[in-house]
């Protein structure tokens, strides 16, 4: 049984907040730029262009790629033979958040109540989501969610006789609604299976993911890209102006359902795709 | 081709801009968004006045993050519009003319904006360290206590936007992407 003390896991989450904030993943900057040079509408070249120079600034001067820092996700994948030592693990996961949202100047965008608001000042707490896996080691994923794109997002309960068309509407429906809120180019996660709430997951996962991956099915591989494809048919562009980039990745993920069900959730992340890991 | 665009957003300079035009504005705006509009059209249901001259002004949908030592302001991208519908009628009846944001408006809002000779500018979404280095100075008017919704004054320097929604109701969200399918289809 492997120890690790709380004090590794607030420092390593304060880092990683304050990481996935300021310097965007290279997965997401090659598809962007491989985007940008394929784009073809006039105004959505130099919206790439400002897209690329705002990371580029971000990376260099060590500020936040966009004012929205989001809600930390937290994602703890923690081999079963750690024992979490010296604290409330928790609460450890909040501190690193309150001390990363604090020493980064990152903005605290958390509200105490959903209904009656009221924001909690040091953007906790976090959205945790823990995984028992394996091993003496914890995987910690930090990704940043902001809500233009979060409020884009959907979930409907198929019908087995809906079938794989059944997915492919809900997906050009769902980023079509969407249009220019939230912030396109945007990258698509697609969570089939499960159950209502294991959809949803299944789809803030998928936005996780490296944009350089694929499902490990090549059923789903392919349709992976034949419906990013499909949605850069749309036309809506680089902030919904026009153009060919309206999303630079779609990610699916699945898991077996029930005979009666095929849920589909579908989370919609803009280009500001942030995810960053560390394994203690 | 890029107008320049000195505020303030007079009823005459509004009626130069037309959607689709890509500008750079100087000049001074408010920052709101959600809490604080919200504040602002309960201050003027009881017939109080605003923190601020609303005649002519430009609001922009912003919270940045907090400025590091040394900055004017942190990060400071547009967020989405949308959720200011229910109150930007009633901003622009008391004369606030501009609107910075990104995404969607109701028809409702384009309405007033056509009865109010408005205009909605785009900022890029995600773009908030690049935006951030348009703003020269940033000062706070009111609500300190909403955090980064406070209502700021900034003075802004080519900041880079593009006319989405003119006076008369044209929309580039509508023209932008027809447009360009029309043209691969060519």
């Amino acid at each position: 049984m492997r120890e690790i003390h709380v004090n590794s896991i607030i420092d390593t989450i304060e880092k990683l907040c304050i990481d996935a904030n300021t310097h965007l993943p290279c997965d997401v900057k090659n598809a962007i730029e491989r985007c940008r040079a394929c784009e073809d509408g006039s105004i959505a070249c130099g919206i790439l262009d400002n897209i690329i120079e705002n990371y580029n600034i971000a990376d260099k001067e060590n500020v936040p790629i966009c004012q929205d820092t989001g809600m930390a996700c937290v994602f703890l994948e923690i081999g079963q033979d750690v024992h979490i030592v010296g604290g409330d693990l928790t609460e450890a996961v909040n501190e690193g958040v309150r001390r990363g949202y604090a020493n980064g100047y990152l903005r605290k965008s958390v509200v105490k109540d959903p209904v009656r608001r009221g924001n909690t000042g040091d953007n906790t707490p976090a959205m945790i989501y823990t995984e028992i896996v394996p091993g003496e080691n914890v995987k910690i994923t930090i990704g940043p969610k902001g809500f233009g794109s979060e409020n884009m997002s959907a979930v409907r309960m198929f019908k087995p006789s809906a079938g794989l068309q059944g997915i492919k509407d809900f997906i050009i429906e769902t980023v079509q609604a969407a249009g220019p809120n939230p912030c396109p180019p945007i990258v698509i996660g697609v969570g089939i299976g499960g159950t209502f709430d294991k959809a949803a997951l299944l789809a803030k996962k998928a936005i996780m993911r490296p944009l350089d991956t694929h499902h490990p099915d090549p059923y789903y591989a392919d349709l992976e890209t034949e419906m990013l494809n499909k949605v850069n048919e749309l036309g809506i562009g680089p902030q919904g102006f026009g153009g060919k980039t309206t999303a630079i990745g779609l990610n699916i993920e699945t898991l077996p359902t029930h005979i009666a069900g095929m849920p589909c959730a579908i989370n919609i992340n803009c280009h500001v795709t942030r995810h960053k890991s560390e394994v203690l | 081709m890029e107008k320049r665009v000195q505020l303030p957003l007079t009823e005459e300079l509004a009626k130069t801009l037309k959607a689709g035009d890509t500008v750079l504005l100087t000049g001074y705006i408010y920052t709101s968004r959600d809490a604080g509009h919200k504040r602002m059209c309960e201050t003027l249901a009881k017939g109080e006045p605003l923190p601020f001259d609303p005649t002519d002004a430009t609001i922009y949908y912003v919270g940045p993050t907090p400025a590091k030592p040394g900055q004017v302001i942190g990060s400071a991208g547009p967020t989405t519009s949308g959720r200011m519908d229910a109150y930007a009628p009633t901003m622009m009846s008391v004369g606030a003319r501009g609107m910075i944001g990104k995404g969607a408006r109701l028809p409702e809002v384009v309405e007033a904006m056509k009865k109010y000779s408005g205009v909605y500018f785009g900022a890029i979404g995600g773009a908030g360290a690049l935006l951030a280095k348009q703003i020269k100075s940033s000062e706070l008017v009111a609500y300190e206590d909403l955090g980064a919704e406070a209502l700021r004054k900034l003075y802004v320097e080519d900041m880079p936007l593009v006319v989405i929604i003119d006076c008369e109701g044209n929309n580039l969200y509508e023209f932008g992407p027809a447009n360009y399918l029309a043209q691969k289809g060519n």
